[in-house]
């Protein structure tokens, strides 16, 4: 099974409930912008499949509008840049209503946007914003790296009554992977240890946890064993899986695809520095995007992307190996 | 008389300038009526009154700045004394108001750059980690080489084992670490060797709690019969001739270790180490503090009261200082009994690289449930520290079952070894 | 009186009661202008003052089961939607007994029980929710409008432009009401925006609309009325535009260095709470001592509410992390760890998502 078809699982499982639908840009005739949605309009019509104008901003502050409402919208953005035309409603309405009301309201809206590099799409279709949305209360980021998560964590996110952003990695649409054949919600509230290892943990989630099993295999070719831990939850962080971790191991190596600068990479090493610094055998590392927008011609591309070697280099400076 | 005071127009407003003042005293103001225009960073505004009344005397003259919530005009009410004093040339706030909040920012203090950080002493650096183990563990990072520049944890683990090794063998005058200091010596070279026992008791103990994976079993066990059985085989014995249950734990201990032999060896280099013998170690509390844990010899082939002997032989050789350097380093499992110091249970921290440490508490009567009725029974607690590398809780129980079983068989263990 | 003034409606407790409603709301307002300048409101104040006989007007129109949507100048808008006035004054007070528990002020009047659901501060921003609540009516079969009260100044925000399509577009319940009272903050309409007449706007999305004068409130509450009828019985939106004017600075720190004093002197000639007193007076449906107790009235409810206010408890700093998440593990455990402590400050509508029927 594909990360896309567990989510088209997941859809039409959720789809069921009366409550829920789904709307976006090219959701329904379309099939969906990475088909994602492909063939729930016909399943479901035109009532719960909704095609929206090219109007982020209301169609996303509609979906928050209709969880009010007492229904369960699933809101689509098709590429991350675009939810930056919907910010205002996300972090303005989403995030605040239920603190500002003094918690008599619950948002109960779920936004899905594909993220990421790597296929080409230049500067304004490529983008690591989860790290951005991370640091906003009042919102629950997801961002689901395998296929069971894929669809487990939209089902988990249409339970949770505030307002969930799900952060799918558009190279993962193809991924194969082992998935229930009946979706299942699954936790969202834990990071989860994916590969274990005794002497360097090596933190990441979504598109670049392949990445890091890739380069966790080649270090333990060379006798280093690398702990893999894969977020999933960006906020509320789960600091406490990935600290337990780097207070066995002494050593950190933080892969992300967002950039350095004001990114939840940072805020990751702050808390190890915070929290445990008297553990730390070695500075923290970071592999993340070089700071420059995505750009278009491949070679380029993939320069700007945290790679394999990368990772293993940084783990092997962590552990005073040469490099 | 009541007061007019500076308005609070926004939050960020501290002060206003009265720039003229649209009523005079003596002027009847209403509600919603503008009496003053006030200058602000934003402009003009005209504040208004809130009250009804007669206005008697205008404290700021135009172009006085005035601090939000100050009086600005005293006027009274209808039916009120119109106030004839004047007050002092600064008016003070009104008193028993709930004051108005500071305001939100505050002037930064400037303070001059802070001196630069002091230079690395000697080109050495060592992590966070490597600084706080080496000060738990009373290990000089100056005195290590580091890895390209770098002290790391692994190499301050390192120093401190071998620093452990050296404060475990007997110093040159045959004495253990932190035993008893000859006569005359001064002072300080005893603080010295207690500090190093100390020190040695913390690596190895720090270490144990650091790396070794411990779960913990109990079990009480029944001793009546086998205390009535030893009772019976002491009466006509010599003092010196008698068995104490101590031996019998320590019978019953090394015989279990035959049945379970993960609980018997060494953890070292990533595995498990059987031993061929049974070298079983006893806790012994030295007078002056600290404890070491000297092993008897093959105990599994001695019977209870050779190993009766060989305890009190240790514990008079510990605590005469001649315990032999073989006998520190060679136990292969240890058993610590704190009965006499009136404990119930203990949960011991296993001496690396061993694997297991067996404890035994006091004997103590109990009401015991046999046939269904209540009945006053003699029982101990015996618990099993296992290094879960070694064994799992299920070896564990099958060897701690064994020493309780093996407790209840007198005979057993009273028999003389071939 | 002006002859092309709208009809007063017929029964007496209507007529009389959109005076009353205006009243109350002066004096709300003019008793925050109050304990703003005493410093015991703070951040932001937007006073209504001379605007009431719009919110007046239409409040009046909005049943029990239609939603409603604000902007930060909404106090009077609260307050007949039936929010008491001391809860309103003490959470203007940001106290923890206000409607909502004092973490939102005056910009942020809720009450879910009343399916009123803010004052918003972004301009425009309550739109989009306004259309979102009519998609989840028209789902759940529900014939309820959806109201969104906004400034002419929303009129420039892209939301309002994509609200106005997709409510029509989806045919969607939604009433959109612009309160154009001329002035965004600082800047005037004619120096903003091309089409000042808001009501055309609305039209070139294929919605039903209209313009009144928004310093009548029988024009209000006859032009409301019809609209948010038809938006029930049609399920499809309808806009109404209401000419207004507010006589007070655009909030209180203001010098208002950007209109002629003179403009408002002009404008409050045509003060609605006098002027509709008048109409009733001449049509002898209304004497004086009638007003006089209504005046009566409205300062002793809004001294009260002044009183409750000052007296009512601050909230716990120790609550501060209540109410950013639903399920909330740290305060889930403070909660149990103080157990009862609080029980009597917090107000109805408590249960997560309670008020939009999530309650799990």
């Amino acid at each position: 099974m594909t990360y896309r078809e567990a989510i088209r699982r997941a859809l039409r499982t959720a789809l069921h409930d009366d409550r829920v639908f789904l709307m976006g840009e090219d959701v329904g005739m379309y099939g969906g912008s990475y088909a994602v949605s492909k063939g729930l309009l016909d399943e479901f019509g035109p009532a719960k499949i909704r095609d929206t104008p090219l109007s982020e901003l209301t169609f996303v502050g509609a979906g928050i509008g209709a969880a009010l409402g007492g229904v369960r919208p699933i809101v689509e953005i098709m590429t991350v840049n675009f939810s930056l035309l919907a910010l205002d409603q996300i972090v303005n309405n989403a995030a605040t209503l239920r603190h500002m009301c003094g918690g008599q309201l619950s948002v109960p809206v779920v936004i899905r946007l594909a993220t990421g590099a790597g296929k080409q799409v230049a500067a304004q279709h490529s983008h690591s914003f989860e790290g951005w949305y991370a640091h906003i209360p009042g919102l629950r980021i997801l961002a689901p790296a395998t296929v069971e998560d894929a669809g487990g964590m939209l089902l988990a996110a249409l339970d949770d009554p505030d307002p969930v952003l799900i952060f799918e990695h558009v190279m993962l649409y193809n991924a194969e992977g082992d998935g229930p054949e009946t979706p299942q919600p699954v936790d969202i509230d834990h990071a989860e240890v994916r590969r274990a290892g005794r002497d360097v943990t090596i933190i990441t989630y979504g598109g670049t946890l392949g990445k890091a099993m890739t380069a966790a295999a080649e270090l333990s070719a060379d006798g280093i064993e690398a702990e893999v831990i894969d977020l999933r939850t960006l906020r509320p962080l789960d600091d406490e899986t990935f600290l337990a971790s780097v207070r066995r191991t002494h050593r950190a190596v933080i892969v992300d695809e967002g950039w350095k600068s004001g990114s939840i990479s940072a805020e990751i090493t702050a808390r190890i520095v915070e929290q445990a610094f008297y553990e730390l055998d070695a500075p923290v590392e970071r592999v993340c995007s070089l700071e420059t927008p995505i750009p278009y011609p491949r070679h380029l591309e993939q320069a700007v992307l945290p790679q394999v070697p990368a990772i293993v280099d940084a783990a092997r400076r962590t552990m005073q190996a040469d490099v | 008389m009541s007061e007019y005071r500076m308005p609070s127009l926004g939050a960020d407003m501290e002060a206003g300038i009265l720039a003229e003042w649209l009523v005079k005293p003596g002027d009847t103001v209403h509600r919603g009526q503008s009496v003053a225009m006030v200058e602000t960073d934003k402009g003009t505004i005209e504040v208004e009154f809130f009250d009804e009344g007669e206005v008697d005397v205008l404290l700021v003259e135009p172009g006085t700045r005035v601090p939000v919530g100050d009086p600005i005009a005293l006027f009274h009410h209808e039916g009120e004394e119109p106030s004839t004093e004047l007050p002092g040339a600064k008016a003070a706030p009104a008193q028993g108001g709930e004051p108005l909040p500071p305001p939100p920012y505050a002037e930064p203090t400037r303070t001059s750059t802070a001196p630069p950080p002091p230079g690395e002493t000697n080109g050495l650096r060592a992590s966070p980690a490597a600084r706080r183990r080496a000060r738990e563990l009373g290990v000089d990072i100056q005195q290590l080489r580091g890895t390209n520049g770098v002290v790391s944890l692994a190499e301050v683990e390192e120093a401190a084992r071998l620093q452990t090794e050296q404060a475990g063998k007997p110093t040159e005058g045959g004495q253990p670490a932190g035993g008893k200091p000859e006569a005359g010596k001064p002072q300080e070279g005893k603080d010295v060797k207690r500090l190093a026992m100390r020190r040695a008791i913390a690596a190895a103990m720090g270490r144990s709690k650091r790396e070794i994976p411990h779960y913990y079993l109990e079990t009480t066990c029944d001793l009546t019969d086998t205390l009535a059985y030893l009772e019976t085989f002491n009466r006509n014995r010599s003092v010196r001739e008698r068995v104490l249950p101590a031996a019998l734990f320590l019978r019953a201990t090394a015989l279990a270790v035959r049945e379970v032999p993960e609980t018997n060896g060494f953890w070292t280099d990533d595995a498990f180490r059987p031993a061929d013998h049974v070298h079983l170690g006893v806790a012994i509390a030295l007078r002056e503090g600290g404890l070491i844990a000297p092993a008897i010899h093959d105990a599994d082939r001695l019977s209870a009261g050779a190993l009766m002997a060989a305890l009190q032989d240790l514990i008079g050789r510990v605590r005469g200082g001649t315990v032999r350097s073989s006998e520190i380093s060679d136990a292969t499992i240890t058993v610590t009994n704190l009965g006499d110091q009136g404990v119930d249970k203990v949960y011991g921290v296993i001496y690396p690289p061993q694997v297991a440490l067996v404890g035994f508490g006091r004997v103590v009567e109990r009401p015991w449930v046999i046939d269904g009725n209540v009945v006053a029974r003699r029982v101990v607690d015996i618990s099993l520290s296992g290094d879960h590398r070694a064994s799992d809780g299920h070896r564990g129980g099958v060897f701690l079952n064994a020493v309780a079983r093996l407790l209840r068989e007198p005979q057993r263990l009273m028999e003389t070894i071939q | 009186m002006n002859d092309s003034a709208a009809t007063l409606p017929a029964d007496d407790a209507t007529a009389l009661g959109l005076l009353e409603d205006m009243l109350r709301i002066r004096r709300l307002e003019e008793k925050a202008a109050e304990f703003y300048s005493a410093g015991k409101i703070r951040g932001f104040l937007h006073l209504y003052i001379g605007e009431e006989a719009v919110a007046a007007g239409a409040m009046r129109q909005l049943q029990a089961e239609d939603s409603i949507f604000t902007t930060y100048r909404e106090h009077g808008h609260a307050l007949l939607r039936g929010m008491s006035a001391a809860t309103i004054m003490t959470e203007m007070f940001g106290k923890v007994r206000g409607c909502s528990r004092g973490r939102g002020g005056s910009m942020h009047l809720f009450d879910a029980s009343l399916r009123f659901y803010g004052g918003s501060a972004i301009v425009a921003g309550a739109l989009p929710l306004a259309v979102g609540m009519a998609l989840a009516d028209q789902m759940r079969g529900r014939k309820q409008a959806s109201a969104c009260f906004f400034g002419e100044g929303a009129m420039a925000e892209g939301a309002s432009h994509e609200s106005l399509n997709l409510a029509a577009l989806w045919n969607l319940p939604v009433l959109f009401l612009c309160e154009n009272n001329l002035y965004a903050m600082g800047t005037a309409l004619s120096r903003s925006q091309v089409q000042t007449a808001m009501a055309e706007r609305a039209r070139l999305y294929g919605i039903s609309s209209e313009s009144v004068d928004g310093m009548d409130v029988a024009a209000v509450h006859d032009a409301v009325g019809r609209a948010a009828e038809a938006v029930r019985s049609t399920g499809r939106p309808h806009f109404v535009e209401l000419r207004t004017y507010r006589f007070r600075a655009h909030s209180m720190f203001d010098a208002e260095l950007y209109r002629e004093k003179a403009e408002i002197e002009e404008w409050k000639q045509r003060d609605p709470i006098p002027a509709y007193q008048a109409r009733l007076e001449a049509a002898g449906r209304l004497t004086p001592d009638v007003v006089e107790a209504m005046q009566q009235r409205a300062d002793k409810e809004m001294e009260a509410a002044v009183r409750e206010a000052d007296a009512a408890p601050w909230e716990p700093v120790e609550d501060l992390t209540r109410f950013i998440y639903t399920r909330n593990a740290a305060h889930e455990r403070h909660e149990r760890e103080h157990a009862g402590e609080h029980a009597h400050d917090v107000p109805r509508g408590d249960t997560p998502g309670a008020a939009n029927g999530l309650a799990r």
